[in-house]
């Protein structure tokens, strides 16, 4: 039960350049060649969206799905897509964002507090509510999602944007990497030191512990966000106002009634389009902060 | 909180902190976990008639739920996509994650992000391009059938759609679970590599017989969370629905049924008795799959 970055990527990788050639053309090839054939079909989709949206309406019919046709209209498209029904596409992302932001933040300080009081304290019926909440794991979110809008609309609080913050703000999976990720990371006796010194809990915590767990924060912070922000089911069925849609429902809703017909045929490019736009800052975000979900998530896999 | 009131020694003044750091959590878990589904848990007990309102009839949802067709259906197809779709994944999933670490790859690190960047694109958005190129609208793989004139591929008809959504769920986390299972194989101390090299294994008698058994915990979450993952299968028939039309009933999966009994039949009650019920099958099998590899582990 240890955390461990992946610290011998690195030599892997060298390792890799310093193989002898002759041994990569030996037993190499096959394992290459099928790695190769997968990022074909890894790839295929993403390529295939992006190719149409350089297409117009017509082409997207007419033309090669996996190739360009004679027009580029990406740009245009892509003012289709941020004009279509008066700029709700821009309102969903601005939706998506604060949504995942907000919940993500929340959910990171409440599973990071409590991871930190559970690997560093004993008080009664720690071992009851850490069973609880690692047994809430195992309970699909979906089958609370149902659940969950009975309550709320009892409460009167569905179709409001606490419907979708309020369910996300819990991660469990989250409490459980960081309290193993405190009890790694936090020595016992630099709690003790500060205790001498005469500090609070919630000093030692915030002036030292936080400081520590800033890596495991992160983790959370980061898969809380992905969670929230590609999240279909929740929000599909406590919202019925399309301005208080994420991009994933307005999408959906989108690409229905593209699929309906009826005179709204020329939706197709700007579902496409807008499929597009709506991938390119989470892949953006796991590019730049590759360094910590690879961490974050070996301390999953070695539990 | 009481206990600490009542007994009040000085080593208690630490307890006080730690439930300090934990009620937070734990009031907004109560809330948003315990409190939905004791919610549900009470009104599935009950049932609305159209004489008499609603009546308290016990476990008749639960009775009814596991006699009712389409849910038992639903249920079965979903244990069938089960055994199709996870092997299926887990085993890709394994076998890139060894090819990654054999060291035998050029350019491993283009590999590694190319086939994880699925998992940043939302099921919506998976669904929804598979379900174009699945189409016969303007589907490349129809149009290509089309321009060599052999039978186009029905990819959204009944036989073919459980595949299809295997397909889009493989594709959507199959790197993701080949990135858990590559750190936990860089996590395997190198010395024992060397052994095995002396011993005359070459690489792929050390994957199969050194890093294979050692990837079984990392394998066993991975299956965990695949358990959890295709049994509330949602998303992408969902958004597959107004392309592939009428294949997809309203109970093609036990989510899907729960959602339309509450949204388009309006049976809340019902629907929260179905919810009720998945969610307990989903924990029987998670802890099927705990307890059999916990077997498993004592009996080798």
């Amino acid at each position: 039960m240890t955390i461990t970055t992946p610290r011998r990527t690195k030599e892997r990788e060298d390792l890799a350049g310093r193989v002898p050639p002759s041994s990569i053309r030996g037993r190499g090839w096959l394992p290459t060649i099928i790695m190769i054939a997968f990022f074909v079909y890894f790839m295929i989709p993403l390529a295939w969206l992006v190719i149409a949206s350089t297409k117009n309406n017509a082409d997207l019919f007419s033309t090669f799905g996996f190739w360009f046709s004679h027009h580029f209209n990406l740009f245009t498209n892509i003012h289709a897509v941020f004009a279509y029904s008066n700029g709700v596409f821009l309102r969903w992302m601005l939706n998506s964002l604060i949504y995942a932001l907000v919940s993500a933040a929340g959910a990171s300080f409440l599973a990071t507090a409590a991871g930190y009081g559970f690997a560093k304290y004993q008080f009664p019926a720690k071992g009851l509510l850490l069973g609880v909440v690692l047994g809430a794991i195992a309970v699909p979110t979906t089958a609370l999602a149902i659940p969950t809008y009975l309550l709320f609309s009892k409460i009167g609080i569905v179709n409001t944007p606490w419907a979708i913050i309020l369910p996300s703000l819990i991660n469990p999976i989250g409490v459980f990497l960081m309290s193993v990720y405190a009890r790694d990371a936090i020595p016992d006796s630099l709690i003790e030191s500060g205790r001498l010194d005469g500090a609070s809990d919630i000093g030692i915590f915030l002036r030292i512990g936080l400081r520590m767990l800033v890596p495991g924060l992160i983790t959370v912070f980061l898969f809380s966000l992905v969670s929230t922000w590609n999240n279909y089911f929740l929000p599909l069925v406590m919202l019925n106002n399309p301005k208080l849609y994420p991009i994933t429902v307005g999408l959906a809703q989108l690409n229905a009634t593209a699929n309906n017909g009826g005179g709204s045929q020329a939706l197709f490019s700007v579902v496409v389009t807008g499929s597009l736009l709506s991938i390119i800052p989470l892949i953006a975000a796991f590019l730049l902060l590759q360094r910590f979900w690879q961490s974050g998530l070996s301390a999953g896999a070695v539990k | 909180m009481a206990i600490l009131a009542r007994r009040g020694r000085p080593e208690n003044k630490h307890a006080a902190a730690g439930y300090m750091f934990v009620a937070p959590f734990m009031i907004v878990f109560a809330a948003m976990f315990i409190a939905p589904l004791a919610y549900a848990a009470y009104l599935s007990l009950y049932s609305s008639r159209l004489v008499g309102g609603t009546v308290f009839v016990g476990l008749q949802n639960y009775t009814q739920a596991l006699q009712d067709r389409q849910f038992l259906s639903g249920l079965e197809r979903i244990a069938l996509f089960f055994l199709i779709q996870v092997p299926i994944m887990i085993v890709l999933a394994t076998f890139f994650a060894l090819v990654l670490d054999s060291g035998r790859l050029r350019a491993p690190r283009v590999f590694r992000i190319a086939f994880f960047v699925p998992y940043a694109v939302p099921a919506v958005v998976a669904a929804l391009m598979w379900g174009y190129l699945y189409g016969a609208k303007f589907g490349p793989f129809v149009q290509i059938a089309h321009d060599l004139g052999t039978a186009p591929p029905q990819f959204l008809t009944s036989g073919h759609l459980l595949p299809s959504v295997a397909n889009i769920v493989t594709w959507e986390f199959a790197g993701y679970n080949m990135i858990i299972l590559y750190a936990a194989l860089l996590t395997i101390p190198p010395d024992l590599y060397e052994a095995a090299s002396i011993d005359g294994a070459g690489p792929i008698k050390t994957a199969l017989r050194i890093k294979l058994p050692l990837l079984r915990p990392a394998l066993g979450v991975i299956l965990l969370f695949s358990v959890i993952g295709a049994f509330q299968l949602f998303n992408e028939p969902q958004v597959l629905q107004p392309a592939a039309g009428s294949v997809i009933t309203p109970a093609w999966t036990p989510n899907l049924y729960a959602y339309n009994l509450a949204f388009t039949d309006q049976r809340l009650n019902y629907a929260a008795a179905v919810s009720f019920l998945l969610g307990f099958i989903i924990l029987i099998a998670t802890y099927l799959v705990l307890i059999l590899g916990r077997l498993r582990r004592r009996s080798t």
